[in-house]
């Protein structure tokens, strides 16, 4: 039985393929991959091992890195499970939805548009807040209900906060410089 | 401290096997070079006691180059053949340079990285900057007593490709053998942390001569992890000397100064700034060679209000680098400074009231990087003990992308990505039979390609030609340990391997460095073949040894054929390394390689595994 580049992240991790995760088990399994393959520990090796140890860091960080954060770590869950939550195959969002897409979208505009650093910090902290109720709904319908339709509406919704909250920190950065 | 206690291909078994290895701080004003004695890392002195080499290179009429005090002593006397802070050069243009017109060089007109006309013909910062190292690694060798196996060089972290790419260039032609580029402020937190035993969030606040970093780590359990990291390439004491220059020349309204004077001026400015750090005020004395005297005081709240918008410029960063990390500034649980211009008083306050804290000044900020650089060569070299288990995780600083329409740039690989990072990215074609493309590599955090720096353009060429659409050429980036980028290119439907030719925008191509080494080694009359040959019998020394190490701890991975095609090709190797052929001792090695190739896998699977397995004992226990 060999472990091999393609398997799944969360078998390179030793973790179950859920959406709830171990935050502290993924973090400890991460840093014990590192120690056997990271380019540092294989350095004084000839090319072909550096080369090789080069491959194997950076499958353990992506893997890291889309089961670290939440939103990746869904579309990871759904990718897996054959289900597309990409937004442009699919544009059925709900009315309320899109109404609600549109209130977020205007006040970070006008936020924006009159320099408000206030206003766009308490966006932010809102949107935060926000994201943290909708990712609560996707443990559910991903781990309990295995509900992969509602989840991937889910996934739409947060990929647009996500995007939102990029929007107001690209915003404040220029305010700042 | 509790460290990860597992063992691994890079411990050694032999604690006789001891390889040399240094840590080099290639400074912006000064350099330093440091090892790893008896455990404990130490900065090596020249022969007359003094650890810091000023980065000043001079090159005189005879042939001869001057490094270090002597060149610094000379500088106000031959100052367009005398080169100062060259670490600003690396990697840049003319016009990425501050200050140009009140430099005393004479700077050739190129296209790329900046070139400078001296008595001894054009030379690039690449090549200046390999003088230093050159010395700093002789020093090294007289003081250990044999040859380096190998060295990390810092960098400062917000260095981008080119920077870096310049810096390891320099290495190569100093005949150095890079083991890592490592960052200023992450070697700094290594120094820092395994000294003081800490855990948690802490801040590196680096400013160098020339440079400012801010990066966050989290350290725990012997993992030095790179949160974010931030800065300005182009800012350090440096610029703090140029303004207390600016302001004498303003107060004393003196005509501009011919160069020897102003490099006099600039020696005062910068004595008067460190004369602030322990006195109320400076007195400044010059008799320039017009006659003129200058005679000035200055005090220390008047340099700060002159100085105040360097200071601004350190808090931008400071506020992004805790953004990106997603904390706010009381999370920091410790900051530490780093660089000789954080002594100055208004910097120390400013950094206190940003953070709500005191900063950690108890490490000398001078040469807390070159040490924390040498614990990290020796154990990248190999002579890492059980004890001595530690690990870094950094980050690339600026993010990489590509050119699209409309001179937009399209986002290939995240700053503050965990590196090693590969990132693919499908492409296209746009018409009917072509055969070739073209991309453009840049960095930096702007949507307009014209606001990034531009590392590299290449040329895909080879495509099998196609109806418009249908090739799909995926073209995959690379950045290595280093942070250093290299691009490969496919085409997905016929499995065409595209050839990709780089051009640095700013850095040298390899014939160029290649025409570099071949220039040194005439004028150290050293045969090229007979240098080629020592480095393929050391690294045939190094695969032969590796390879033996393995099959003492893992043979049970082989089958009997398995192990008879590699003793094989181990006795090959033997004999190609006792013979004078370097080309046929690469062939020896590529083919043992090769020959090994699936049994390396089998040993990096077992490993992981093993990691695996202990991980779940772990959790039984808990």
């Amino acid at each position: 039985m060999s472990i091999d580049l393609q398997q799944d992240f969360f078998a390179l991790f030793g973790l179950p393929r859920a959406y709830r995760i171990d935050e502290a088990a993924l973090e400890s399994a991460y840093h014990e991959l590192h120690a056997r393959v990271h380019p540092d520990r294989h350095a004084h090796l000839p090319d072909a091992d550096k080369r090789r140890a080069m491959q194997w860091a950076t499958q353990v960080n992506e893997a890291f890195a889309t089961l670290r954060k939440p939103l990746s770590r869904a579309q990871y869950l759904l990718t897996l499970a054959g289900v597309d939550a990409g937004l442009e195959t699919n544009t059925a969002m709900s009315a309320e939805f899109l109404m609600e897409q549109m209130e977020w979208r205007e006040g970070v505009e006008e936020a924006r548009e009159a320099g408000d650093e206030t206003a766009l910090t308490h966006l932010h902290q809102r949107l935060r807040n926000h994201a943290r109720e909708v990712f609560d709904g996707l443990a559910e319908q991903i781990d309990t209900r295995h509900d992969l339709a509602a989840a991937a509406e889910t996934v739409r919704r947060l990929m647009f906060i996500e995007k939102l909250q990029h929007e107001i920190d690209d915003a404040l950065e220029a305010l700042e410089s | 401290m509790a460290l990860l206690q597992i063992s691994e291909p890079g411990m050694s078994a032999e604690p006789h096997q001891h390889r040399l290895a240094a840590g080099i701080d290639l400074g912006t004003t000064n350099s330093l070079v440091a090892t790893v004695r008896n455990g404990i890392a130490v900065c090596l002195p020249d022969e007359t006691g003094r650890s810091s080499l000023p980065s000043v290179v001079r090159y005189l009429a005879d042939g001869r180059v001057e490094v270090g005090h002597d060149a610094a002593a000379a500088h106000a006397r031959d100052p367009r053949n005398t080169i100062i802070s060259v670490k600003r050069f690396m990697g840049r243009g003319l016009k990425d340079v501050a200050h140009v017109e009140s430099m005393p060089y004479d700077f050739a007109d190129t296209d790329g990285m900046v070139r400078l006309r001296t008595v001894q013909g054009v030379k690039s910062p690449v090549e200046i900057s390999a003088e230093i190292l050159k010395v700093l690694g002789r020093r090294a060798e007289a003081s250990l007593g044999g040859p380096l196996a190998g060295v990390v060089i810092t960098v400062p972290a917000y260095f981008d490709d080119a920077q870096r790419q310049a810096t390891k260039d320099a290495a190569r032609l100093a005949g150095l053998d890079v083991l890592r580029l490592l960052n200023e402020p992450t070697a700094a937190a290594v120094a820092y942390g395994l000294d003081n035993a800490s855990e948690g969030v802490y801040a590196v606040y680096d400013l160098g001569g020339g440079t400012f970093d801010l990066s966050i780590l989290k350290l725990s359990r012997g993992v030095f992890e790179v949160m974010a990291t931030n800065g300005d390439s182009a800012l350090g004491g440096d610029d703090f000397d140029h303004r207390l220059f600016c302001w004498m020349l303003d107060k004393t309204r003196i005509s501009p100064p011919s160069s020897e004077d102003a490099r006099r001026l600039q020696r005062k400015a910068r004595e008067a700034k460190e004369l602030l750090t322990a006195c109320e005020e400076a007195p400044i004395h010059v008799e320039l060679g017009s006659g003129e005297v200058v005679d000035l005081v200055i005090g220390r709240e008047e340099f700060a209000s002159i100085t105040e918008h360097l200071v601004r410029k350190t808090l931008a960063p400071m506020r992004k680098v805790l953004r990106d990390a997603g904390l706010s500034p009381e999370e920091v649980k410790g900051v530490v400074m780093v660089g000789g211009a954080t002594r100055m008083p208004h910097i120390q306050r400013s950094v206190a009231e940003f953070f709500g804290q005191e900063p950690l000044n108890n490490l000398d900020p001078d040469k807390v990087v070159a040490l924390g650089a040498a614990l990290q060569a020796n154990i990248l070299a190999g002579n890492r003990r059980a004890d001595d288990d530690w690990l870094l995780l950094d980050v690339i600083p600026l993010s990489l992308g590509l050119e699209t329409m409309g001179g937009l740039v399209e986002k290939v690989i995240p700053r503050n990505s965990t590196l090693p990072i590969a990132r693919a990215q499908e492409f296209t074609t746009y018409k009917d039979g072509q055969t070739a493309m073209a991309f453009h590599v840049v960095q930096g955090e702007r949507e307009l390609v014209s606001d990034c720096r531009s590392l590299a353009r290449f040329e895909l060429r080879g495509i099998p030609p196609m109806v418009a659409g249908a090739a799909r050429i995926r073209v995959t980036f690379q950045v290595d340990a280093d942070g250093l980028l290299s691009v490969s290119a496919r085409e997905m439907s016929s499995g065409v391997e595209a050839s990709v030719m780089v051009k640095p925008s700013y850095g040298l191509s390899d014939d160029e460095i290649a025409g570099m080494l071949r220039d040194g080694m005439t004028h150290a009359g050293e045969d090229m073949n007979a240098r080629a040959l020592r480095e393929q019998q050391v690294e045939a020394d190094r695969l032969i040894e590796a390879i033996e190490a393995a099959l003492a701890e893992d043979a049970e991975l082989l089958d009997a054929a398995e192990r008879a095609a590699i003793d094989q090709s181990v006795a090959a190797l033997r004999a190609l390394r006792q013979g004078q052929d370097h080309r046929a001792i690469k062939q020896g090695m590529d083919a043992l390689s090769r020959v090994t190739d699936a049994f390396a896998e089998r040993r990096m699977d077992k490993s992981i595994r093993t990691a695996l397995t202990g991980q779940k004992v772990d959790e039984i226990q808990v």
